[in-house]
This record gives C-alpha cells, sequence and structure tokens, in this order.
C-alpha cells in the first residue's frame, strides 16, 4: 500500500509538472500581457514593470525561476492586486470555496444517493418518477438561475436565510444548495442505474433466498456494490467544487476562489493564472489518488498495484 | 413416508408487452422427506419458475401466482406475505443457484455471507456464527476454512465457490433445498464431486432435495424420481427407473433418444428433437408437444391429454395411452432400454380428465 502510494505520487509530481508547463507556454502563448490595458503605458514605464516581474528575461529563464519558485509553495506577486501575493489570494479565497464546497458535496452525495436508491427500489412506480423529475430538473436548470430562485423564494419571499454575503452558517446554506443541484441530479441518475443493475444481479436473489429482508439485501449487498461509478464521479467533482465557483460566488457576493479563475485570464495576470492552476490541479490529483484508494476498499477484488500480496 | 411439500395445479404467468406468459400451467406434484425429486425439461420449459415459486422468489410483479396450492409441512405457502416468506427462506427452504460465479455478493467475505443465514434464523451472535460458519465450510469440504471463511469470493475457484453456496444453502439446516441446475456452470469433475457432496449432506441432514436439471445424467446419478416438463406442464413422473427403462411420454422418449450413449458412437446421428417449444403466450391448443411429436394423434391437436397412471408411482400425460389409441413403439435407442418393471399395473389408469 504504501510503495502504491508513491509510486502514485511520483506520477502525480510528473503530471503536475506537465501541467505547470502547458499552461505556462499556453498563456505566454496569449496575445496581451497584464499591463495591456485601454490606456497605453510609456514605453519605459512598461519597460521597467517588465524588469521589475522578470517579464523582461529570456522565457527559459522564466520557466526555470517558476518552476524553482513552485517547488517552495510559492506563487509569487499577484500583476493586477498590488501589495498581494498569489499565495494570500488562495489562502484568502479558499477556506470561503472549501467550508461551501464541502457542504455542496454533503448534499449533493446525501440527497442525490438516497434519491437514486429510492428511485431504483421503486422501478418505474411514481416514486422513480418523482426523483427522476427532480434529477432531470437539477440537470437542465443551470446552478445560476437555481441560485437566483433561491434567493428569491428563500430569502426575500420567506425569508428564512439571508440573501448574499459571507458572516456565519446562515449565509452558506443557499450557495451550497445552488451549487449543489447539479451533481446532486448527476449522482441521483448514476446511483439509479447502478443500483438496478445491481439489484438484477443473482447474488441479490441468494440474498433474498436467505430470507434477508429488502431493507438488509439493500443495505448490506446492493448499495457497496452500486456505489463504485458514483465514487468515481467523486473525484472531479471534489475537485471542481472545492475550488470554488465563480457564478455561484459573484450571484452570492462571496469571496471565494472561483472569482479568480476567471478575471486572472482577462487580466492576464500571469501569476494568480499559474497559481491557481496548478493550485487546482493539485486537489484533482489528490481527489483521484483518494478515488483510487477508496475503489480497493469498497471492492476487494480491486488490487491496488504495486503490492503483490495475495497473488 | 412424510410428505413435506405438496404441490397442486400451480399456475404461475407473467405480464409481458407481448402479453401474458403462462409459464407454469398446472403442476402437480409432491416430495417426501429426504426424497430427491429432479425436474427436467428444455430452456423455457417452467422448471426454474415452478421451484422459484415455491420459496415466492419470481418478481412479483411482473410475475403472478394465478392459481393452486403449494402446501410446505401443510401449509399453504401462497397467500403468505414477503414478511411470513423471509422465516421460511433460508431457514425451511434454501436454495443453490446455476452460476456460482455470480450468485455470491464479490463485495462482502463467504464467511460474512454464512454468518448472515445463521444470524438471522438461528440468533447466533457474531463469534458463535462465524465458529459455524468455519465449521460448515470444513463440512462442505473447503481446506483450511479458518483461512477461507475470511476471503473473498474473487479467491475461490468455481467448485470451491458452489460448495460455498451450498454451506450457505445448508446453514440452517433446511427441510427442502432447491438446486437450480447447480452443476451446469462447473466442469465434469467437479460437477461429480459436487454431487456426492450434495448426496452426502442430503443423508447427513435428512433434506429433501428438488434437483432441476437438463442433464439426464445428472438425473441417475442423484434422484429418486423424475418429473418430466415441457411447456409448463409435467408431462411425466416416475420413479428414476420408470423413466429411464419405461418411459411412455413421446418427449420423454425424445429426451432418452437425444442422450449421448456409449454404444451408439460413430455411426448413428445423434437424435434431436426437431422444432422449438411453443409460445406460451398463446399455448396451443390440444398438447403442447403435439406440433414437435412424430407420433402425435389428430386427438392431440384437438384436446389437451389427461394424466395416465401406469403404476402407483408412474405417471403420463399422452393419448398414446388411451385404450383406444393405435399400438406405438418408441424409437429404437429407447427401444433398447426398455424393461419390464413388475410395479405397473395391468392396464394404465386414467387419473385425471384434460381441459
Amino acid at each position: 500500500m504504501a510503495k502504491y502510494i508513491g509510486k502514485r505520487l511520483l506520477y502525480m509530481l510528473i503530471s503536475l509538472w506537465l501541467i505547470v508547463t502547458a499552461t505556462f507556454f499556453f498563456m505566454r502563448m496569449a496575445p496581451g500581457n497584464p499591463f495591456t490595458s485601454e490606456k497605453q503605458l510609456p514605453p519605459e514605464i512598461e519597460a521597467n514593470l517588465n524588469a521589475h516581474y522578470g517579464l523582461d528575461q529570456p522565457w527559459y529563464v522564466q520557466y526555470g525561476e517558476y518552476l524553482l519558485r513552485i517547488l517552495k509553495w510559492d506563487f509569487g506577486p499577484s500583476f493586477k492586486y498590488k501589495s498581494q501575493t498569489v499565495n494570500d489570494l488562495i489562502s484568502e479565497g479558499f477556506p470561503v470555496s472549501f467550508l461551501l464546497g464541502l457542504e455542496a458535496i454533503f448534499l449533493a452525495v446525501a440527497i442525490g444517493v438516497l434519491l437514486g436508491i429510492i428511485a431504483a427500489l421503486k422501478h418505474n412506480k411514481w416514486q422513480d418518477y418523482t426523483a427522476m423529475i427532480v434529477a432531470v430538473l437539477g440537470i437542465s436548470v443551470p446552478s445560476f438561475i437555481m441560485a437566483s430562485f433561491l434567493q428569491y423564494f428563500l430569502a426575500i419571499k420567506w425569508g428564512i436565510f439571508p440573501v448574499a454575503r459571507w458572516e456565519g452558517f446562515m449565509y452558506t446554506v443557499l450557495p451550497a444548495l445552488a451549487l449543489a443541484s447539479t451533481p446532486m441530479a448527476f449522482i441521483a441518475r448514476l446511483t439509479r442505474s447502478s443500483m438496478l443493475e445491481v439489484l438484477a444481479n443473482d447474488y441479490i436473489k441468494t440474498a433474498k433466498s436467505k430470507g434477508l429482508s429488502s431493507g438488509a439485501i439493500t443495505v448490506k449487498h446492493a448499495i457497496r456494490n452500486a456505489m463504485l461509478p458514483v465514487v468515481t464521479y467523486m473525484g472531479p467533482l471534489t475537485a471542481s467544487i472545492l475550488t470554488g465557483s465563480f457564478v455561484i460566488e459573484r450571484i452570492f457576493g462571496l469571496p471565494g476562489l472561483g472569482a479568480h479563475f476567471v478575471t486572472s485570464i482577462s487580466n492576464r495576470d500571469y501569476t494568480v493564472i499559474m497559481g491557481v492552476t496548478v493550485f487546482y490541479s493539485i486537489l484533482l490529483l489528490v481527489s483521484i489518488l483518494l478515488v483510487d484508494i477508496a475503489y480497493g476498499i469498497i471492492d476487494p477484488r480491486i488490487k491496488l498495484a504495486g503490492g503483490k500480496k495475495g497473488e | 413416508m412424510e410428505k413435506i411439500l405438496e404441490v397442486k395445479d400451480l399456475k404461475v404467468s407473467f405480464q409481458t408487452y407481448g402479453g401474458q406468459v403462462q409459464a407454469v400451467r398446472g403442476v402437480s406434484f409432491d416430495l417426501h422427506k429426504g426424497e430427491t425429486l429432479a425436474i427436467v425439461g428444455e430452456s423455457g420449459s417452467g422448471k426454474s419458475v415452478t421451484s422459484q415459486t415455491i420459496m415466492k422468489l419470481i418478481p412479483m410483479p411482473p410475475g403472478q401466482i394465478t392459481g393452486g396450492q403449494i402446501l410446505f409441512n401443510g401449509d399453504d405457502i401462497v397467500p403468505k406475505s414477503e414478511k411470513e416468506m423471509e422465516n421460511i427462506r433460508g431457514k425451511e427452504i434454501s436454495m443453490i443457484f446455476q452460476d456460482p460465479m455470480t450468485s455470491l455478493n464479490p463485495t462482502m467475505r463467504v464467511g460474512t455471507q454464512i454468518m448472515e443465514v445463521l444470524i438471522k434464523h438461528q440468533n447466533m451472535s457474531k463469534q458463535e456464527a462465524k465458529k459455524r460458519a468455519t465449521e460448515l465450510l470444513r463440512l462442505v469440504g473447503i481446506p483450511m476454512p479458518e483461512k477461507r471463511v475470511v476471503q473473498y469470493p474473487h479467491e475461490f475457484s468455481g467448485g470451491m465457490r458452489q460448495r460455498a453456496m451450498i454451506a450457505i444453502a445448508l446453514a440452517a439446516s433446511p427441510k427442502l433445498l432447491i438446486a437450480d441446475e447447480p452443476t451446469t456452470a462447473l466442469d465434469v469433475t467437479i460437477q461429480a464431486q459436487i454431487l456426492d457432496l450434495m448426496k452426502e449432506l442430503q443423508n447427513k441432514m435428512d433434506t429433501s432435495i428438488i434437483f432441476i436439471t437438463h442433464d439426464l445424467g445428472v438425473v441417475a446419478n442423484v434422484a429418486d424420481r423424475v418429473a418430466v416438463m415441457y411447456a409448463g406442464q409435467i408431462v411425466e413422473m416416475g420413479t428414476v427407473d420408470e423413466i429411464f427403462y419405461d418411459p411412455r411420454h413421446p418427449y420423454t422418449w425424445g429426451l432418452l433418444a437425444s442422450m449421448p450413449s456409449l454404444e451408439n458412437d460413430n455411426d448413428a446421428e445423434l437424435a434431436a428433437i426437431p422444432g422449438t417449444p411453443p409460445d406460451l403466450t398463446n399455448p396451443p391448443k390440444g398438447d403442447a408437444f403435439a406440433a414437435r411429436n412424430q407420433y402425435a394423434l389428430a386427438i392431440d391437436f384437438e384436446e389437451e391429454p389427461p394424466m395416465f397412471q401406469i403404476s402407483e408411482t408412474h405417471f403420463a400425460k399422452t393419448w398414446l395411452l388411451h385404450p383406444d389409441a393405435p399400438q406405438v413403439n418408441p424409437p429404437e435407442s429407447v427401444m433398447k432400454r426398455i424393461r419390464k418393471l413388475s410395479s405397473n399395473f395391468e392396464k394404465p389408469v386414467l387419473v385425471k380428465e384434460g381441459k
């Protein structure tokens, strides 16, 4: 197991290096630079700025320096937000996005799996149809419309939750719901189809022939086998939700990380683009590793390569 | 001998998009304590549905018991609720399925799958159940059961898994074991081992067995009595000797003739029954086998044959046994095996009118 994880960490470093390199060069290929704006800067000042940020160096020097800095977990200063480093931006925005993301993931998994199981157990009955209508709505209604609906009814009309801002737990509920709606619907559909497949298996009939109740069969025999597709989906979902959503954070006025993804690109804020991308990649790679480890725990047939024990 | 199971005129149908499929059309048989009854027939003849109905394992809906009774220890199972069935399944009646590769839960330890039965039906604690599960694995001939009990099904071979299935099925010492083609998915040497094991355990536990198969070789090996099913009905039933040495129904003749034997190897072509079984959404008028039957009489296409009794234990549902029917001899390969059985009545007796 330790050997396996070590090997995976090595691969992760290689993937990360590829991502950093690709982002670095694509970013430079895009026209414009951090100091392009409507007002033309005098050439001397632009030259000064370039010198200050090291942009006047040849690309291989910049690239090498950047790699060295990343190794030290230093993403450098932001070009646009003067006096703030990228590390500051991430450590300010990430806790907000992280908390919101965790809440959303919890909601999405709990409600999604529950809906999916109910739909599968009551296949082709009204419970199934209801759950699937909810799921289709969740998938097809964009999150910003969902967010506005939630704000309008739950906040403005009925006043249960605050409309926006970030001042306590109550403020997190609506954005988490809005963020969770699409993945929840997706998980519900995934769980349903995977449960239906599992329930048609012979071992479910065996369990029934032992005299187990349908509740016990579902809990002990069906759910675990039906969870693999959901766990697969959890990897990328976790990474994308934890790093925040630009749209949702905008609508609810939250100081999360999502905004930086979008604004940094239009600003050509090189260091922020790089920093946020690297950060996102690390989260993604770690969650994929966790998913793979979870596979091995859920399904004993999946042997994590590396340890040859048992063969 | 004590009767453990009595199935009376059982009718099961399934609602499908194409209409109502009458999978079982009036099946009656009984089973004594410690006896093995084999049900043979080709795919779709209703043998699996019949046996799964005894445990009410068919999905309802679309399945439906449209008539008849299943008396288990004199108690009718048909009207019982799911909750009541849970106390019968696994405890009184249990089942072994065809494919041991898919009938065990891949993500649960084999021991745990045995323990479930013990905890549910024998009120054992986890420790007791684990100890008993290990004993059961040893009983079904799995070496090193202490090690095997914590392993997962994928660490077992096919034969081992079927042994584990038998351990699950016998864990609560059921009175009736239904084995639905338990050896079909195994290779021949393993088949023989599994059959021996089942016979041995049956003697030890005094369990009755319903053995479903389409392999007549297996039937001769394990069964006391045989029921031949065709198109959802039992067409002939008797002791193993009666079915093998004095078959009366043309369908049984066909089955026996299509069995490869050591005597006719090179020259004789292996016989087959022509055609396919009828569509049970609209069962044919008269005898369901008539269209494939080279011995069919005119009346076979008009009226369903009644059941005739040839001996105390031997029944056949064919017009050929009627006093007015012409004398017909079975195919040559079957003729060779026919023996005069002393237990036969002087003349077949009509016991039940067909409808």
